[in-house]
């Protein structure tokens, strides 16, 4: 959008083919979203209207894990929850990611329980957590540019083999919290 | 107002009483809420008696559940229970009926134990199969006849009753012990 109106209409654009598969890659990161808790709810806001995920190409959630590159582990996993979760990871088409979301999916959060994975990270390569309880839509929104930032630099990790290693990027908080109790404003200049 | 002196004057009571004679009921109350005592082997005669008697007539059974009594402050007459919540529609009577049962082997494994063995009440209340199920998978208490007695809440091997007070609340590992999937286990 505005490149097209930036140079003539019968020019040639050239450019590297690694930049212009990065660029779409990173551009339909298609979310293949696994919404099990609140979580959910916090990420169907980020995908409508108000926080808007399609400024980012990520709006297309695909309930296929075969047509989707972005895994978003949303709400706490139980042991028995894994073997879904783990098959729907293993479906996926690389390039895929994998973005923990919230403090029950990257640590059990409040529920340590028995029957409560502690971190979905012991069992699944996790690129990105994105801590909160549950995170603001600017938070999961800073996770997924995270993913963005590493395709688009090329700074994927390998390991010796050329095997992609996780992320394991944590976003830290973009905002600050205002003390509590806040003052009541109502009325105020 | 709830009256808080127990009057044990539940209309049902003289009615199972004089039904079966012989048989030891007791029967507690709190906030006019009644809980019929009832031993382990009687139970089934007496909830089809609950339900079949048009006097009585408990045609809905609202939930079965399980309770562990291990370490309770106030004593009890046996370690596990199980509470039958019964609920009548053309009476507009709720009655709980509780069974006391004693296991006789360690209470850590999953090993069956014929002490805590009751009949199940499916004949009875159909709608008592998933209920009946919980109460199996997460107390060890194991229910004759029952046509398919699987856990429901736990996955199948789990090797544990988990809200048995002796269990830990954070497990004894399942919850590490499970398949790592890698990028490339595709």
């Amino acid at each position: 959008m505005g490149l097209e109106t930036a140079i003539p209409t019968d020019a040639i654009l050239t450019t590297q083919l690694d930049r212009i598969i990065n660029w779409g890659r990173r551009s339909s990161l298609w979310p293949m979203p696994f919404a099990t808790a609140c979580c959910g709810i916090e990420l169907m806001s980020t995908a409508s209207s108000r926080y808007d995920l399609a400024r980012f190409g990520a709006e297309v959630m695909r309930f296929s894990p075969r047509q989707s590159d972005l895994l978003l582990v949303a709400g706490r996993i139980a042991v028995k929850m894994m073997p879904v979760l783990q098959r729907i990871y293993m479906q996926m088409c690389e390039p895929k990611w994998v973005l923990s979301m919230g403090a029950c999916a990257s640590t059990g959060g409040m529920f340590d329980t028995y029957a409560v994975v502690q971190g979905v990270d012991q069992f699944l390569p996790v690129d990105v957590y994105v801590p909160g309880c549950p995170p603001r839509p600017e938070m999961l929104l800073e996770g997924i540019m995270a993913i963005q930032r590493i395709i688009d630099e090329e700074n994927i990790p390998y390991d010796g083999d050329g095997k992609r290693l996780p992320l394991s990027i944590a976003v830290s908080p973009n905002y600050e919290p205002r003390p509590q109790p806040s003052e009541i404003t109502i009325g105020a200049t | 107002m709830p009256q808080d002196t127990p009057t044990l004057d539940h209309p049902t009571l003289p009615l199972i009483k004089a039904a079966f004679e012989g048989v030891k009921f007791q029967a507690t109350e709190f906030r006019r809420q009644t809980t019929l005592i009832v031993p382990a082997d009687n139970a089934h005669a007496v909830l089809r008696h609950l339900r079949d008697d048009p006097a009585c007539d408990y045609d809905f059974l609202a939930d079965v559940v399980g309770i562990d009594y291990l370490g309770y402050p106030a004593g009890s007459p046996g370690r596990f229970a199980v509470v039958y919540l019964l609920v009548s529609y053309s009476h507009n009577r709720r009655l709980s009926v509780k069974v006391f049962l004693d296991p006789s082997i360690d209470t850590s494994g999953i090993e069956p134990d014929p002490a805590l063995e009751l009949d199940s009440v499916t004949d009875i209340w159909p709608g008592s199969e998933w209920p009946e199920r919980e109460v199996y998978d997460m107390f060890g208490i194991r229910f004759r006849n029952h046509p398919d007695l699987r856990r429901i809440l736990m996955w199948r091997d789990f090797p544990a009753h988990p809200l048995r007070k002796d269990y830990p609340l954070r497990g004894r590992g399942e919850r590490e012990t499970y398949r790592v999937v890698k990028r490339d286990s595709t």
